[in-house]
């Protein structure tokens, strides 16, 4: 595991500590050619021409969906769907499952951790349909108990949307848990695997997830691709979000039919460079393998935790239970901005995040601003976490004689 | 590191972690509210005129060490000028940050507001600099357009 920051060209020449994985991952040379080799040899307009490259461009893309499909162990790979992102995979199902099945009084249930991308488009939606949004808060631990799934989750609830890993305080949800108890209410669940799938084995038929989304970026995967996987009868089901070219049967002057599965939700040119980028990505995290990566990343991220934990001005954001937690740490300087914390790592080559983390609700209910977040991945190493340390303790000194203690 | 450090000097740190302009005015005539939406950070003005002169301001809010520093700084210069001076001091402040002052000479009127011209080297945080200047210069604008 050590080789594998050589593997990332801009780790090397930059000479940064990159901690902001759970924003975006750095890309792997063999991302980086399979892409090249993509426009340097095949690009064409996939489902379009009737010349060999545009049909080599679809086998491309198609070939891409069918790996994706069997990555994430879906039965078919119509039920895989691209899009732009995880929010616009999360849109979709919100506009074309959300506004047609929520009626009076039905209620969608989120945690309170998930990313605005999963709750924004659920206010419009309850909002639209009078239907009503209810949220599970997390305890002390920042974790979801077990009286606050089963308390919120009842008979009314038609949707339940739940983060597999939170991208603020890191915890790894009891999705199975939740998926089983929802579907004994009778409602469907959208899992939120952007911050999971990076550091763990999907298999959307074992969790048994109404629909799955998560990002190709966040997985060492170029910029630009979401993926959607969704159960066939619901897809089928469901009308289409964007409409356009390639998604149509027939177009009349009033009326339209529609393409089938996958089709039918890919409106307009596809990213099929972004395509071949993931499925490289996927070949990359294979060669290595999860249990690998998840090995590696625990000792680094635990090493982590005891640093930070040994510097009594830092507050932590994450649970005491280590096996419910991920790769992602969310800390403060107590008394000094995360801003300013960021703005001081960043002169010393460490990239952290600050801010709200697309999570206003949690910052609030959590009674603060905003936390910095270290997130951790793969090429990440115990040096790492001692630059950070050392960064961290260089803002501190730079405050300390005018911090308020209370 | 060295422009950092030039940045968090003393004037901004005092400023910004114990402003005695950090407090509520009595009565006031004008307030205003100031967000970044990106960052969280959130000021509010408070303003007391006596005519066309800023009698007495103060602010409340939460933000980092630049944003709140600059508001009370700006707080500091802006107290006892006529607003046409205000005017003028927030529009070379907020061109010394967007490196648009021509003649030196004009940053002289900043006084201590001066501490935070090396803010336009750290693009990610002018928008922290900038914030009370622009929500001072909206409650002016809304003052005379309700007049």
């Amino acid at each position: 595991m050590d080789k594998v920051k050589k593997d990332f060209p801009i780790l090397n020449s930059n000479k940064i500590v990159y901690l902001d994985s759970g924003a975006t991952t750095q890309k792997p040379q063999m991302v980086l050619d399979a892409v090249n080799e993509y426009y340097k040899s095949k690009n064409a307009n996939p489902h379009r021409g009737a010349y060999s490259l545009s049909v080599e461009a679809t086998r491309v893309y198609e070939e891409g969906r069918e790996k994706i499909s069997k990555f994430i162990n879906s039965p078919t790979s119509a039920q895989v769907i691209f899009t732009k992102n995880a929010s616009e995979a999360l849109n979709l199902i919100a506009y074309s499952y959300g506004l047609d099945n929520l009626n009076k009084n039905d209620e969608v249930v989120l945690s309170i951790m998930e990313h605005h991308s999963n709750l924004v488009p659920w206010q419009y939606v309850t909002k639209k349909t009078n239907s009503k949004l209810k949220y599970m808060y997390i305890n002390d631990d920042f974790e979801l108990s077990d009286e606050e799934i089963y308390s919120k989750i009842t008979e009314n609830t038609k949707i339940v949307g739940i983060t597999h890993v939170s991208n603020v305080t890191g915890t790894i949800n009891d999705v199975e848990k939740i998926i089983k108890y929802a579907h004994k209410k009778g409602a469907i669940v959208i899992l939120d695997a952007s911050q999971s799938i990076p550091h763990m084995k999907i298999d959307v038929q074992r969790l048994d997830a109404d629909f799955v989304v998560f990002s190709g970026h966040k997985m060492l995967a170029p910029l630009g691709l979401g993926v959607l996987y969704g159960k066939k009868e619901l897809l089928e089901k469901m009308s289409p979000f964007l409409m356009g070219g390639d998604m149509i049967e027939y177009v009349y002057e009033q009326d339209t039919t529609f393409a089938p599965l996958p089709s039918k939700f890919e409106a307009g040119t596809q990213n099929v460079g972004g395509v071949v980028g993931l499925c490289a990505a996927i070949d990359y995290i294979e060669s290595i393998g999860y249990e690998n990566i998840q090995k590696h990343e625990k000792e680094v991220v635990d090493y982590a935790i005891k640093r930070l934990k040994q510097l009594e001005y830092i507050k932590l954001y994450i649970t005491p239970n280590r096996k419910n937690h991920s790769a992602v740490i969310s800390f403060n300087i107590v008394g000094v901005h995360p801003h300013d914390v960021a703005s001081i790592l960043d002169a010393n080559g460490v990239c952290v995040r600050s801010g709200n983390h697309c999570a206003q609700p949690l910052m609030r209910y959590l009674e603060i601003d905003s936390t910095c977040r270290a997130s951790f991945y793969l090429y990440n190493t115990k040096e790492d976490v001692d630059k950070l340390i050392l960064a961290i303790e260089k803002a501190y000194k730079m405050f300390e004689k005018y911090i308020i203690k209370n | 590191m060295g422009d950092l450090e030039e940045l968090y000097n003393d004037i901004i740190m005092e400023h910004s972690m114990n402003s005695y302009n950090k407090k509520h005015l009595d009565s006031c005539d004008f307030s205003q509210m100031g967000h970044n939406p990106n960052c969280g950070d959130e000021i509010k003005l408070e303003v007391k005129l006596n005519g066309d002169i800023i009698e007495d301001m103060a602010f409340s809010g939460h933000g980092c060490a630049i944003s709140q520093s600059s508001t009370s700084v700006m707080i500091d210069i802006l107290k006892g000028k006529t607003i046409k001076e205000a005017k003028d001091i927030i529009k070379t402040f907020i061109e010394m940050i967007k490196r648009e002052v021509k003649d030196e000479k004009e940053l002289e009127k900043l006084e201590e507001a001066i501490a935070f011209k090396n803010i336009s080297n750290m693009p990610a945080r002018v928008k922290c600099a900038l914030l009370a200047w622009h929500t001072m210069e909206d409650l002016l604008n809304e003052k005379e357009s309700s007049k």
